[in-house]
C-alpha cells in the first residue's frame, strides 16, 4: 500500500464516521471566530435552543471592522459598532474566550491563532474566513467555512465534509536575495491560476519551503485559497516546533513531550501518491507584482503588463482587457513605470514581525515619495506591534513618513475607514486584488513587504534587489 | 431551509469568469448582523452607477443599463448563468444570501469555488456544473432568445432546454437529499452525538493537549 500524504494523515485522524456515499463527519479541534461571519450563526444557535458543543475550542476576536486609530474613543461607525458589540455579547453569553478590541492580544484572527499557540500541529482548524488556510503552515488541516458551517461547528464540533484530492507543490533549490515567501506564492498562483487548486489540498514542500521561517510559511499557506484550494499544508519540522514552544496555549510538561513526539510524524510519507504535482525552481523566481484584478494576473518586477491581443483564448483575453481597463494600464508598460498613490503594509498575509522587519529594512533611510498620498503600516496584532516597537521599527516607519497604526484587517478589505478612493492605485501586501477590494474603484497591486516599502520610497515599483 | 425539487425559470447571463464574492456582495454590506435583506445590494458595484451603503433606500439609485440584471428582458430570472470559477474569494455566506434574497435558486457554471459551492446547499440554492461547451452554448442561446427558460429537475438531475435537449448533472447524494427535503444538517449531525462523544473520548486519551 502506498504511503499517506500529510493531508491523508490529518484527515484520517479526524474522521468521526463516513457514510456509504463517502461523506464524513470531521471533528474540529480549534474554531476561530470573528465579528463578520458569526452573528447569524449565534442567532441560529439561539433560535434552535442549542448550545456550543465545546466552548474551550473556540477563540474569538474582532478584526475586520475595528478602527486602526484612536481606539480608546471606541467605534464611530454605528453599523460596525453593533457588529463588534454583538460579538462581545455572544461570547459573554456562551462563555467563549474573546480578545476584545482593546486587549493587547487582539489582532487579525490568522495572526493571533499561531501567535497564541492556539493553532497547533495536527489540529483541524476552522474559521468563517477563507484565509484560514494560513494555519496549514503548522501541519494542521485548516480551512475557511461559511456562516452555516460556523453554526454547525459551534453546535456539533464537527463538519460534514468530503475528502479533497492531494496536490504537491514543490519548490526546489534556494531563493535568491530579495525574493520572499510572498513572491513564491504569487508565482505559484500565476502558474496554477486561481482555480488550479479547486478540489485539492495543496502541500507545499521542497528545499525553498523548508528554509522559510514560520512567518514565511504562513504567507504561503495564506494564499492557497487564491489558487482555489481550501487548504494548504506544510509538514512539521524543527522550525515549527521551535515556533510553538512556550506560547500561551501550547502544551507544557509531559504533554509537550507527548505532543512533539506525535508531531514529527506530520509529513507526507516518502512513497505517498499525489493526484497532481507542480514543481518550481526557486532560483528562477524574481519579486512579483500583480497587474490585474485576480491574483493570477502577475508578472516579475522586471516584466511588462501583458497584451490581451497575444492571448489565444478569447474568454481569457476579454478578462484581461476588462482588468486592464479597470486598472487603467496599457499593455507593454514596464512594471517599474507604474506609479502608486498609496501603500499598505499589513493583512493576514504580511503583517507579522518578520514582514515588518523586511519592510523597515527596505526603507534604507529614505523618505516616502512626494506622489504618495498615504503609506500605512498596520501590524497584525497588538503583540506584533509591541515587539516592533521594542525593536524600534515604528520609528523607522514614522521617520520615513509612514503611518503606524493599531492592529486589524484595515485596508486589506476596507471595511473600516482605511480605504482607497476611486481611481487610486495601491502597492499592497495583502492577498486580493479584486475590483473594489480596497475601496470602490481602487486599484490594487499585490507585492511583498519589501517591495511595498521600496515602492513607497521610490513612488513607483522598483526591484528591491537593485534598490537602495 | 426551503425545499428544492424542480424549477422552470428565466435565465440571466453573467458573462465574466472569476466572479468573486466581493463583487457578489461588496464588503460594506457585511456589517449586517442579519441573514436577510441582501438582495437589493446583490452585485451592487456592477448594478448601480453610484456607491451604495448599508441601510440606504436603493429604489432611487441610478442603475447601470449595461448590466444584465437591470435589463427588462431578464426581470424575474431565477437561474443565473455564469463562467469559470464562480464565487471565488472570501467565505462570506452573504454572497449566497444575496443571490437567494434576490430570487435566484440555481446557478449554472463550468466551475465553482469550493466554499461558495458548499454555502449554496446550506441555503436552498442549487449550483450546477455543466461542461464549458454546454455553458457556452447556453450563453449564446440565452442572448439570442428573449424569454429563454430552463427546466431544472433535481430528482432526475437534469437541465432541460426549451428545444427539449436534456443534460444530466452531478450532485452529491447527501446534499441532494438535504435539498429535496429541506433538511437542517445540524439536526442530522446531532443524531450522531454518541459517535462524536466516543471519538472525543478516544482522542482525549491519545492527544490530551487538544482538549485544554
Ligand atoms: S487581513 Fe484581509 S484577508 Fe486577512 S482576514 Fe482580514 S480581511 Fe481577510
Amino acid at each position: 500500500m502506498a504511503g499517506k500524504t500529510l493531508y491523508d494523515k490529518l484527515w484520517d485522524a479526524h474522521v468521526v464516521q463516513t457514510d456509504a456515499g463517502g461523506t464524513s463527519l470531521l471533528y474540529i479541534d480549534r474554531h476561530l471566530v470573528h465579528e463578520v461571519t458569526s452573528p447569524q450563526a449565534f442567532e441560529g444557535l439561539r433560535m434552535a435552543g442549542r448550545k456550543p458543543w465545546r466552548t474551550s475550542s473556540v477563540l474569538a476576536v474582532p478584526d475586520h471592522n475595528v478602527p486602526t486609530t484612536a481606539r480608546a474613543a471606541g467605534i464611530t461607525d454605528p453599523v460596525s459598532r453593533v457588529q463588534i458589540e454583538t460579538l462581545d455579547q455572544n461570547c459573554a453569553e456562551y462563555g467563549i474566550t474573546e480578545f476584545k478590541m482593546n486587549d493587547l492580544r487582539q489582532g487579525i484572527v490568522h495572526v493571533i491563532g499561531p501567535e497564541q499557540g492556539a493553532t497547533l500541529p495536527g489540529m483541524t482548524v476552522v474559521c468563517g474566513d477563507s484565509h484560514t488556510s494560513t494555519h496549514g503552515a503548522f501541519g494542521a488541516l485548516a480551512f475557511g467555512i461559511g456562516t452555516s458551517e460556523v453554526e454547525h461547528v459551534l453546535a456539533t464540533q464537527c463538519l460534514i465534509q468530503k475528502k479533497s484530492k492531494n496536490m504537491l507543490v514543490r519548490v526546489d533549490g534556494k531563493l535568491r536575495p530579495g525574493v520572499t515567501a510572498k513572491d513564491i506564492v504569487l508565482a505559484i498562483i500565476g502558474k496554477m491560476g486561481t482555480a488550479g487548486g479547486t478540489g485539492y489540498t495543496l502541500e507545499f514542500a521542497g528545499e525553498a519551503i523548508r528554509s522559510l521561517s514560520m512567518e514565511g510559511r504562513m504567507s504561503i499557506c495564506n494564499m492557497a485559497i487564491e489558487a482555489g484550494a481550501r487548504a494548504g499544508v506544510i509538514g512539521v519540522d524543527e522550525t515549527t516546533v521551535e515556533y510553538v514552544q512556550g506560547r500561551p496555549y501550547a502544551p507544557t510538561g509531559d504533554n509537550w513531550d507527548l505532543a512533539v513526539a506525535s508531531w514529527f510524524d506530520l509529513h507526507s510519507d516518502d512513497d505517498a501518491q499525489f493526484d497532481k504535482t507542480l514543481i518550481l525552481n526557486a532560483a528562477d523566481l524574481v519579486p512579483q507584482v500583480t497587474w490585474g484584478t485576480s491574483p493570477e494576473m502577475v508578472v516579475g518586477v522586471d516584466g511588462r503588463v501583458p497584451d490581451p491581443a497575444a492571448e489565444a483564448d478569447k474568454s481569457k483575453a476579454n478578462g484581461m482587457q476588462r482588468a486592464l481597463d479597470y486598472m487603467d494600464l496599457k499593455p507593454g508598460t514596464a512594471i517599474s513605470d507604474i506609479h502608486v498613490d498609496k501603500v499598505f503594509i499589513g493583512s493576514c498575509t504580511n503583517s507579522r514581525i518578520e514582514d515588518l522587519r523586511a519592510a523597515a529594512s527596505a526603507i534604507r533611510g529614505g523618505k516616502v515619495a512626494a506622489n504618495i498620498k498615504q503609506a500605512l503600516v498596520v501590524p497584525g496584532s497588538g503583540l506584533v506591534k509591541q515587539q516592533a516597537e521594542q525593536e524600534g521599527l515604528d520609528k523607522v516607519f514614522v521617520a520615513a513618513g509612514f503611518e503606524w497604526r493599531e492592529p486589524g484587517c484595515s485596508m486589506c478589505l476596507a471595511m473600516n475607514a482605511d480605504r482607497l478612493e476611486p481611481g487610486e492605485r495601491c502597492a499592497s501586501t495583502s492577498n486580493r486584488n479584486f475590483e473594489g477590494r480596497q475601496g470602490q474603484g481602487g486599484r490594487t497591486h499585490l507585492v511583498s513587504p519589501a517591495m511595498a516599502a521600496a515602492a513607497a520610497i521610490a513612488g513607483h515599483f522598483v526591484d528591491v534587489r537593485e534598490f537602495g | 431551509m426551503e425545499k428544492f425539487t424542480t424549477l422552470q425559470a428565466l435565465v440571466v447571463p453573467l458573462d465574466r469568469p472569476n466572479v468573486d464574492t466581493d463583487a457578489i456582495i461588496p464588503k460594506q454590506f457585511l456589517k449586517s448582523i442579519r441573514r436577510s435583506g441582501f438582495g437589493p445590494n446583490l452585485f451592487d458595484e456592477w448594478r448601480y452607477l453610484d456607491h451604495g451603503e448599508p441601510d440606504q433606500d436603493n429604489s432611487g439609485r441610478p442603475l447601470n443599463p449595461d448590466f444584465a440584471l437591470n435589463q427588462a428582458r431578464y426581470q424575474g430570472a431565477r437561474i443565473l448563468l455564469g463562467r469559470e470559477n464562480f464565487g471565488c474569494g472570501s467565505s462570506r455566506e452573504h454572497a449566497v444570501w444575496a443571490l437567494e434574497d434576490f430570487g435566484f435558486r440555481v446557478v449554472i457554471a463550468p466551475s465553482f469555488a469550493d466554499i461558495f459551492f458548499n454555502n449554496c446547499f446550506k441555503n436552498g440554492v442549487l449550483p450546477i456544473v455543466l461542461d464549458a461547451a454546454k455553458v457556452d452554448a447556453l450563453f449564446k442561446a440565452v442572448e439570442a432568445t428573449q424569454g429563454y427558460e430552463l427546466k431544472i429537475d433535481l430528482v432526475a438531475q437534469t437541465v432541460t432546454t426549451p428545444a427539449g435537449n436534456s443534460w444530466d448533472f452531478e450532485v452529491d447524494a447527501f446534499r441532494k437529499h438535504c435539498l429535496l427535503e429541506g433538511l437542517d444538517d445540524i439536526g442530522l449531525t446531532l443524531q450522531h452525538a454518541e459517535a462524536i462523544r466516543a471519538y472525543e473520548a478516544r482522542r482525549r486519551a491519545e492527544a490530551p493537549w487538544l482538549f485544554n
